[in-house]
């Protein structure tokens, strides 16, 4: 299963690019960030190229960071694309905590990254609906 | 068994006894001073005719201000050529206060900091890597001739750099440190920061003392320092480190009561109040030549534990010092001390060793908000972990203090470390 890096940061001006920064130093490429904001605080997620390095060396620096279990499926660049997974996760009553998604222009395609409770479960139900899951070093190579 | 046998297992009676001679000196020698001189004959107290503990209530306190007041030397009952020492608090609000010590003086404090450290087990053959202040402030000083007088090695590195003090211990093995709490908190995080086990370091005890804080704190550090804590209580104005401290027993710390006798009073009243009642400790210092103070309020909030000590010393105890009357922080009317609130933050494992207490008024109304750190290697990475955190110490908080804290996670590293006396609670509130 592949992972995401998630980075605790206050709501301030300057803590993307601290994180940023970081990982540029480290040769480390972002295929996607998100941020879940609260308020105060908010979380950064990044799907990177070396997830267990960058994790690693942000907190080395310091930063609360963590790799998080995630689920990452390839999904038809067209109307209902999402639909069709989105409707075996609900007839499952599985409920997605987080998620975001993007195109691969070249290939019509699109990839959904999203965070559940039961991972494994999940991605077998996706994958005997005939989806296919992604890894971390798929989802980078895409 | 003990440092000085004698007068540590003193029967209470014959103590008393002593106490009230030298209660009697001390009198004597204070009515001598320019301060007391005035302010007996100006109330008409005769002190010969102050001879029990009952009549020592008709003499008046005297403050931290009238000390000011009769700054440099309106208290001091010898000459300036009998003095070796002087110390002097910090005076951020006016003159700061100064104490003499005769070399009478400076040797007996020594001896009593030597009984309290050979009552936590502390013998010749220890080294004390002493990281307390030097200088104007009693605490470096006061522990390092008292470690002298056992025979210890002192080690007096004194506050700060952190890297010389590890490399200091890591060379010459410390079996005992002198610390505040807040230092301690930080100088752990910097030996794990190098990679070092601080347990590997062959420290066995620590005493924490000049800054108030929680059992749950004292706790904590044993834990992460990998030693036994023992608290310790002084204030300049009663010499210094010593006044009271915690013997092997762990359980509240013996005052040294040939030196000092002890009276609790309620802060708002001044009434004098029974033992085991929490209230402000007073006391009144019989065994100082060069300044004998008389029934100093200390501002310091404790009880008398009166039950004798499992220890065989006959010295009574006090608890550990609740806050002081002067920094208890009143939120929408409720009393609240940060040394609770910092038990309840230092009770939660995902959160660091830092906090802030920040005291605003919004509408009228005062809010209580409180900084804390992230603990790194705790952090789950999603906002519904975070979020049910927040809630679970906002309702402890709020068990405790009544009030409703606004609780702010940062990030690990981001409140400043305090390489000293940690400001810890900041009232913007305008009266």
């Amino acid at each position: 299963m592949p992972h995401q890096v998630s980075v605790f940061a206050e709501n301030k001006p300057g803590k993307i690019s601290r994180v940023t920064e970081i990982l540029s130093q480290n040769n480390i490429n972002i295929r996607a960030i998100t941020i879940s904001d609260s308020g105060d605080y908010g979380i950064i997620k990044l799907l990177v190229d070396k997830p267990a390095q960058g994790n690693e060396c942000l907190k080395s620096e310091g930063i609360a960071s963590t790799l998080k279990d995630i689920v990452a499926i390839k999904i038809d660049d067209s109307p209902g694309g999402l639909h069709k997974a989105a409707s075996i996760l609900a007839s499952n009553n599985i409920n997605v905590e987080d998620a975001y998604g993007f195109t691969i222009r070249e290939k019509n395609q699109a990839v959904f990254v999203f965070q559940v409770e039961d991972v494994p479960l999940t991605e077998k139900l996706l994958k005997n609906a005939g989806f296919e899951l992604l890894s971390d070093s798929e989802l980078y190579l895409l | 068994m003990f440092y000085n046998n004698e007068i540590e297992t003193l029967p209470r009676k014959e103590l008393e006894k002593l106490q009230m001679t030298r209660l009697k000196k001390a009198l004597e020698a204070a009515a001598s001073t320019p301060y007391y001189r005035k302010l007996y004959s100006d109330m008409g107290i005769n002190v010969s005719k102050i001879t029990t503990f009952d009549h020592l209530q008709e003499l008046p306190f005297t403050t931290k201000n009238d000390l000011r007041m009769s700054y440099p030397t309106g208290m001091v009952a010898v000459p300036i050529s009998e003095t070796v020492r002087m110390h002097a608090s910090s005076g951020t609000t006016g003159k700061s206060t100064v104490i003499f010590y005769t070399r009478r003086d400076v040797d007996q404090w020594a001896e009593q900091v030597a009984r309290a450290m050979y009552s936590t087990g502390a013998r010749k053959e220890d080294i004390l890597q002493n990281m307390m202040g030097y200088g104007l402030f009693t605490g470096g000083l006061g522990l390092h001739y008292g470690a002298e007088k056992l025979g210890c090695l002192v080690i007096p590195s004194a506050a700060g750099n952190s890297l010389r003090q590890i490399q200091l211990m890591q060379d010459f093995h410390p079996t005992i440190i002198h610390i505040t709490p807040s230092y301690a908190l930080h100088l752990v995080e910097v030996i794990k920061g190098q990679g070092i086990d601080p347990h590997s370091l062959g420290i066995k005890k620590a005493y924490f003392g000049a800054e108030p804080y929680s059992e749950a704190t004292k706790d904590k550090l044993e834990q992460l320092w990998g030693v036994k804590a023992y608290n310790c209580y002084g204030l300049s104005e009663m010499n210094g480190p010593g006044v009271a401290f915690e013997c092997a027993q762990q359980a509240g710390m013996h005052l040294a009561e040939d030196y000092y006798i002890t009276e609790i009073i309620d802060p708002e009243t001044g009434e004098r109040l029974p033992d085991g009642t929490e209230g402000e400790l007073v006391l009144t210092h019989i065994n100082r030549e060069a300044m004998p103070i008389i029934r100093y309020r200390t501002r310091d909030l404790t009880r008398i534990i009166p039950e004798p000590c499992g220890c065989g010393k006959t010295h009574r105890r006090i608890e550990r010092i609740k806050g002081r009357s002067d920094d208890m922080i009143i939120v929408g009317g409720v009393n609240v001390f940060p040394s609770q609130i910092e038990a309840v933050i230092m009770n939660i494992p995902e959160v660091g060793n830092n906090y802030q207490i920040i005291l605003d008024r919004e509408e009228g109304l005062d809010r209580i908000h409180i900084k804390v750190e992230l603990y790194s290697k705790l952090f789950k990475g999603d906002l519904k972990t975070l979020q049910k955190l927040n809630r679970e110490i906002v309702e402890k908080l709020r068990a405790l203090i009544i009030v409703t804290p606004r609780i702010e996670f940062m990030e690990p590293g981001s409140l400043p470390p305090s390489e000293g006396k940690a400001k810890r609670v900041f009232d913007n509130r305008v009266i």
